[in-house]
């Protein structure tokens, strides 16, 4: 407390024209000196353990470590509260907010504000590390955010938590062991990009109700039912991996309820199933690449209208699978490794069409159990029968055009 | 030094030996006699072990056979029709089958050299002919000098030449004490070399005796026309 | 054993010369050179190698080992005027027919497969893997056709049931398996599945295999169901016991036939 009143004496008068610096050492009280602050002022926190539960920030205040000091939430409770509008948090360590089965404790939350930045920081084993909640024009970046308790999917939070706000930047964060990797319900117009979430409990991203969102260049790797993107509309995911989500239930990406969408340059590999898509419309899928996936895509027969076009078909055990004879959507021009057609014309576009559906795929969606006899040679045989005259599988979803080569 | 006692052999519903005792002493030639499908490949193919009797007993050396196979180290056997690997050439087959019987070192390389097997030993076996093949077959079964010998029509698809060769073998061999039993068809040619008769008809012995003692309860001099006068008084035989 | 050695060896100077062991290995040479040369990625490789093998090592083990056993009867006749076992000789003509036949397999493939690099750890597993199955299921479809050439003296007989042999387990026992599977599709059939499996040697190869290359297409939960299961140390032992099994029994009977037989 000494050295609290002597940085204010210090901030005070030593140095007026610098208004504003408060430097916090290990010891000191972290609450007390941000309800001292003033409007504006930078507090500087030293390398050391600091206890923190329930710290409310209702000015405009920048937060930031030197030499990763740690807020220790001491499984207590919330840690920060943020109430204001400019709050900004950098090179902290915030370890601990308490789980909790009534609220939603978190390292850091933010509420019903704008423009705050949370920047360059590690959230080590909370309950829910970033929660922001009916806020607008803000930023994560470059976070280190994990959890390496056991938990199950009940006694742990989001990394990254966003609901009802619009205009936030979520940038090059590593997200694991959570329950959700990055939670959005009812954003708009959000950025993800450049993050890396793996191994966490439930979804890498789950993201609902929020139309004209951008990911690009995320990695989803091991989550353990990967990613799932729902109810929205305009959402445009490019270039993002999704990665080993093995699982009963797990995808690379499943998509229910999703119009007017573009899935551009992903890349889906070594997933049960690489994307899972029901009830979605007029959305073009193109240029990914589908590799070594138990199935590349299963597109249920609610989907209409949506366009699947260059994208890469290679080593799939089942390139695509569906529920009806039906189907309505377009594939051309794809890649597609299981292709046996041949090409006289040389024009890099096969001369017989290609059908993806194979009749085991049908098969093992009435009956799971009769999977074990993927690659028997009887099976085989049906197929090939199946593919010169559908029966049981749609006869209409084919590529007319299918590529002879990779697209790259 | 081979007893059989009370043998009996079905092939399905086939009898062909219906209870067949005798019993061959040390350094007897015994000849095997009787019409097609009387039973005597079974009888050999049974002391052999080739077949497996139903009922009965064998005594080799004074050794009951129950599925043992060493007594055969001192069993040569010559069967009717050589079967060999066919891949094989004839100097392989001889390592080979000297090989599986552990020696002994020095064979008898008397037939080998009279039958001049020197100048097809780098030939495959299945390229020989059939007179060649029954030499090499001839060699095979005296080459480890062993103490009895077991001759299935030993002289058939031999040129006269080699049959003469093979015969006078057969009379050293018996000098020399061997147990012997020869089947043959040509019944003059066992004459000469057989001291005891075994006379087989319909899977029953119908003689066993010497071949003076044929003679007299014949009342016929040759063991051709004894035999024939033994079957002339079978009644089965007639009606086939 | 002295005698079983020494049978196997003059067997496999024997089928060396006939050529079509060699003929054997060259195949699978060819074969495994020729994917790796085409094929993109090298799981592909093995993904169509081990069709390869499940579909023609149960038929040339079973057919090769029928036919050669009635081409041998001669040898085998030989050999029992001499002083050795029937055992022996059994024993001596089976492993004189399954090891070239093994090494064929495990040579034309496992060469190739080297030499394009298949050498890392997770390689050799797979590979390993590959290699095993294949020389359990030559053992296994070669005590088919000891049984059944044994068994039936008429070679066309013999010959006619090892193809069904071949037939019913390569083709006709899934798509049994899968006509059941739609006959009882309102029970709960993984756990039956997964015994069914064990009755079809070539299912067992099948499945072990699976779990080591696509797993993520057996998942689900009948997936998940058999990769619990042959995943873990139980299961792996188990089904290295079943295939051991499935050699033993017809071969064991195949002994007991060829020790009373008549020739």
């Amino acid at each position: 407390m000494k050295s609290v009143i002597n940085i204010l004496l210090f901030s005070c008068f030593v140095l007026p024209l610098h208004a504003g610096e408060i430097t916090v050492h290990p010891g000191d009280n972290l609450a007390a000196a941000i309800t001292l602050a003033h409007a504006g002022d930078t507090i500087l926190i030293r390398k050391g353990v600091y206890s923190g539960v329930g710290i409310v920030i209702n000015k405009p205040l920048s937060l930031v470590g030197t030499g990763w000091p740690i807020i220790d939430g001491e499984g207590k409770g919330e840690i920060f509260t943020v109430m204001s509008d400019r709050v900004s948090f950098e090179g902290l360590e915030i370890a601990h907010a308490g789980l909790s089965y009534i609220k939603e404790n978190a390292a850091i939350k933010v509420r019903d504000v704008r423009y705050c930045t949370i920047r360059n920081n590690r959230f080590r084993d909370n309950f829910f590390a970033i929660y922001v909640s009916n806020s607008h024009h803000s930023v994560i970046e470059d976070n280190l955010i994990f959890a390496t308790v056991k938990r199950n999917t009940s006694t742990s939070g989001n990394g990254i938590h966003v609901w009802k706000s619009d205009s936030i930047r979520i940038v090059r964060n590593d997200i694991t062991g959570h329950r959700d990797g990055i939670y959005f319900e009812f954003v708009r117009e959000a950025l993800i990009s450049d993050n890396r979430s793996e191994d966490n409990l439930r979804y890498g991203l789950h993201f609902m109700f929020s139309d004209h969102c951008r990911y690009v260049r995320n990695t989803f790797r091991g989550n353990s039912s990967g990613v799932a993107v729902m109810y929205s509309k305009y959402v445009e995911m490019t270039e993002n991996v999704f990665e080993n989500n093995w699982g009963p239930a797990s995808y690379g990406i499943m998509l229910k309820d999703i119009n007017d969408s573009h899935i551009r340059g992903n890349r889906f590999a070594n997933n049960t199933i690489g994307i899972f898509a029901e009830g979605c419309s007029r959305s073009m899928i193109e240029r990914n690449d589908f590799a070594d996936n138990g199935w590349a895509l299963k597109i249920m027969a609610n989907c209409d209208d949506n366009k699947i076009f260059k994208n890469n078909f290679i080593g799939n055990s089942f390139d695509v699978s569906t529920n009806s004879t039906f189907s309505y959507n377009t594939f051309e021009n794809n890649y597609w490794s299981n292709y046996t057609g041949y090409d006289l014309d040389r024009d890099g576009i096969g001369d017989v069409p290609y059908r993806p559906v194979r009749l085991f795929s049908w098969i093992t969606e009435h009956q799971p159990a009769s999977l074990f006899l993927l690659r028997s040679f009887f099976v085989t045989v049906l197929d090939l029968a199946e593919a010169m005259i559908p029966v049981l599988t749609p006869a209409k979803l084919m590529d007319a055009r299918p590529s002879m080569r990779r697209i790259l | 030094m081979i007893k059989l006692e009370n043998l009996k052999k079905s092939f399905g519903l086939l009898e062909v030996l219906k209870s067949v005792s005798f019993d061959i002493g040390s350094g007897t030639v015994a000849a095997i006699i009787g019409p097609n499908g009387s039973g005597k490949s079974t009888i050999i193919k049974s002391i052999l072990g080739l077949v497996k009797p139903d009922d009965g007993n064998i005594w080799v050396r004074s050794e009951l056979l129950r599925g043992g196979a060493d007594y055969k180290k001192q069993v040569g056997y010559m069967p009717q029709q050589a079967k060999f690997p066919e891949n094989l050439t004839v100097a392989e087959l001889l390592r080979m089958i000297t090989d599986l019987r552990g020696g002994p070192a020095d064979t008898d390389l008397h037939l080998y050299e009279a039958f001049r097997l020197e100048a097809e030993s780098d030939k495959a076996l299945r390229t020989l002919s059939g007179g060649t093949r029954q030499k090499v077959n001839a060699h095979l079964a005296f080459m480890f000098k062993p103490e009895i010998l077991i001759l299935d029509e030993p002289t058939a698809g031999l040129d006269p030449i080699s049959s003469s060769i093979l015969k006078d073998k057969i009379h050293l061999e018996k000098e020399k004490g061997r147990t012997i039993i020869i089947t043959s068809h040509i019944l003059s040619e066992l004459e000469e070399l057989s001291s005891k008769i075994i006379f087989l008809l319909d899977g029953r012995i119908c003689f066993d005796g010497s071949l003076s003692t044929l003679r007299e309860s014949t009342g016929e001099f040759t063991l051709e026309r004894s035999i024939a006068s033994l079957m002339k008084g079978h009644p089965l035989w007639m009606a086939s | 054993m002295d005698g079983v050695l020494k049978i196997f060896k003059f067997e496999l100077h024997n089928l060396s010369r006939s050529k079509w062991v060699i003929l054997y290995a060259v195949f699978y040479f060819i074969i495994t050179y020729g994917l790796f040369q085409f094929e993109s990625s090298q799981s592909r490789v093995v993904v169509s190698l081990m069709n390869t093998t499940l579909l023609f090592i149960p038929l040339v083990s079973v057919v090769f080992g029928t036919m050669y056993l009635y081409h041998s009867r001669e040898f085998i006749e030989l050999l029992l005027s001499q002083p050795i076992q029937r055992t022996t000789i059994f024993w001596g003509l089976y492993m004189g027919i399954t090891i070239p036949l093994s090494l064929g397999f495990v040579l034309g493939v496992g060469i190739p497969s080297v030499a394009y690099g298949m050498n890392k750890l997770e390689d050799v597993k797979v590979l390993g893997g590959l290699l095993t199955m294949g020389v359990f299921l030559t053992s296994i479809f070669v005590a088919f056709a000891f049984l059944l050439s044994i068994r039936h003296d008429d070679k066309m007989k013999g010959l006619g049931f090892s193809i069904l042999v071949w037939f019913f387990f390569g083709v006709l026992y899934d798509a049994l398996i899968l006509t059941g599977s739609f006959v009882f599709a309102d029970y709960p059939l993984e756990k039956a599945m997964l015994f069914l499996n064990f009755l079809n040697p070539i299912d067992i190869a099948r499945t072990f295999l699976l779990l080591q290359l696509d797993i993520s297409a057996l998942m689900g939960y009948t997936g998940a169901v058999f990769s619990k299961f042959f995943g873990g140390w139980m299961g792996m032992t188990t089904a290295l016991g079943v295939l051991v099994m499935w050699t033993l029994v017809p071969l064991l009977v195949a002994l007991r036939i060829f020790r009373s037989k008549d020739f």
